[in-house]
């Protein structure tokens, strides 16, 4: 089993290496199990040799991250800057906060609305924070090579976390300085790509964020209805958006090293080829997810492979998946009782479905979603 | 840390709950959101309330009573009723107080308990 996930895992480097440069193979999921039974004979025969386990796709980015050594000055300040604000002494709820605002000139309050704290604690957690930037001696610099991976991996998920924020609200009656804040992040994604050109990873968080910003237009109905990924209008995705997205990510694919936002971005990718097939590949999409969990196994990361999982094998394997995520870890995760209740649904549990709709929509802060599920509960079982 | 979430509601979400087309929403969003907050485990309490023109109001000013129809104060939203949670901090106290269905139209206040 693990080999096989190795397999895959290489399959899907392969995938990233080469999809940019030829282009996505007619049927991307037969061409990615092809090219992930074709490793495993190569895995095997290097095993002979080798008797440890064939690396799997974290020991490859892993490695890719010791191999990473960057021997550039970087000129520009605002990376220091960014370095500094998502130091690892600092504590990660006031990384992105301190980033926003002393990279951007974002206040206080502003922030504090974005990330749903009251202003008072973000004005004295970005002071404590500026304080222990002092007291602990925290140095303006770019980090040196052996640590600028992990460094950089701060830098980007302190990113990704304001575009998460910002992705939360969505256009009509959401807040304006929330929808901003996804805006800010692509600028800062922007910024680091362009300041750490041999960092995929930022590549990758960049086609991300401009895959998933491209749909906005499309996210809600003209009522002002929540409509789902997968009934989206793919007329109003941004295009210049996706295609940017798409350029990036093969940029980001050219250095062979994959990582999670790579991957993620990947996935997104996978999804806006709908616009040129008018179909979904559910197929690709687990797959990328298979080799997502390798890297990064958040619960966010599970939710997303068994919904993929339940298209591709059905409602019960991707129930079997969801209720293998650790309970205590999903009691306020939306995304998993939504996801629960649809599934539960497709397979006519419909008692335990309407408890799994009610909790998700009690978990719901958006308006439209909360409608959409209370539709979708009400609607007779498939 | 308890914390108390008081529920101001607009005329229009008050309307809403005798509404024949949109009361089955109204009142689903609320049995759902005190549901998830049982289920969590941090639902300690609370409330809902009837319309404010059915509050009574009334003050003692040196030794009369002073009895009024009507809410404490004229404004255009009013306590709709109120939830008493348990939670480690204001943050996650927010993040519940996001979630309530009035607070996408109305406001939420939330304040932290007096100790017992």
């Amino acid at each position: 089993m693990a080999a096989a996930e190795d397999a895959l895992g290489d399959a899907l480097v392969a995938a990233l290496e080469s999809w940019p440069r030829a282009g996505v193979p007619d049927n991307p999921d037969a061409w990615l199990l092809a090219a992930a039974r074709r490793q495993l004979i190569d895995a095997a025969r290097h095993a002979k040799v080798e008797t440890s386990a064939a690396p799997g796709l974290e020991l490859i980015v892993a490695q890719a991250r010791g191999n990473a050594a960057i021997d550039t000055t970087f000129p520009d300040e605002r990376l220091k800057l960014l370095f500094v604000c998502a130091h690892p002494a600092i504590d990660e709820a006031a990384r992105t906060a301190l980033m926003l605002q002393t990279v951007l000139g974002l206040d206080a309050a502003r922030i504090a609305s974005a990330f749903l704290v009251s202003p008072t604690t973000m004005s004295q957690r970005l002071v404590r924070v500026k304080a222990r930037i002092r007291e602990a001696g925290i140095r303006f610099e770019v980090p040196e090579p052996p640590e600028l991976p992990s460094r950089v991996e701060t830098v980007l998920e302190a990113i990704y976390a304001a575009f998460g924020s910002g992705w939360e609200d969505v256009a009509a009656g959401a807040d304006p300085r929330r929808r901003g804040l996804a805006e800010e992040a692509i600028w800062l994604g922007r910024l680091v790509a362009q300041l750490l050109p041999d960092e995929p990873e930022a590549l990758g968080l960049l086609a991300l964020m401009l895959h998933c910003e491209a749909r906005r237009p499309a996210r809600r109905g003209p009522g002002g209805g929540y409509v789902p990924l997968s009934l989206q209008d793919v007329a109003l995705w941004a295009r210049p958006m996706v295609e940017e997205a798409e350029e990036v990510l093969a940029t980001a694919s050219l250095a062979g090293r994959p990582g999670r936002f790579q991957l993620e971005a990947a996935i997104q990718s996978a999804h806006a080829r709908r616009i040129v097939t008018g179909r979904t590949d559910w197929d690709a999409i687990a797959l990328l997810y298979e080799g997502l969990l390798l890297c990064a196994a958040t619960i966010g990361a599970r939710v997303g492979h068994a919904a993929a999982l339940a298209e591709v094998r059905g409602a019960d394997a991707g129930l079997a998946a969801i209720e293998a995520i650790p309970r205590e870890s999903i009691a306020t995760y939306q995304p998993y009782w939504a996801l629960r209740a649809h599934l539960l649904k497709r397979l006519g549990r419909d008692a335990e479905a309407t408890r799994a709709f009610e909790r998700a929509i009690g978990l719901s802060e958006d308006r439209a979603v909360r409608e959409f599920l209370v539709t979708a509960a009400q609607a007779p079982s498939s | 840390m308890k914390y108390t979430i008081l529920i101001y509601e607009n005329e229009a979400d008050f309307a809403t709950r005798t509404d024949e087309k949109r009361k089955e929403a109204y009142w689903g969003a609320y049995r759902a959101y005190t549901q998830a907050l049982t289920q969590a485990g941090v639902m300690i309490g609370g409330a809902g309330l009837q319309l404010p023109g059915r509050a009574t109001t009334i003050r003692l000013r040196a030794g009369k009573r002073q009895v009024q129809d009507g809410p404490f104060a004229e404004a255009k939203e009013q306590l709709g009723g109120y939830y008493v949670i348990d939670v480690p901090d204001l943050d996650r106290a927010l993040d519940w107080a996001a979630r309530c269905p009035a607070a996408s139209t109305g406001t939420i206040e939330v304040r932290p308990n007096l100790p017992n």
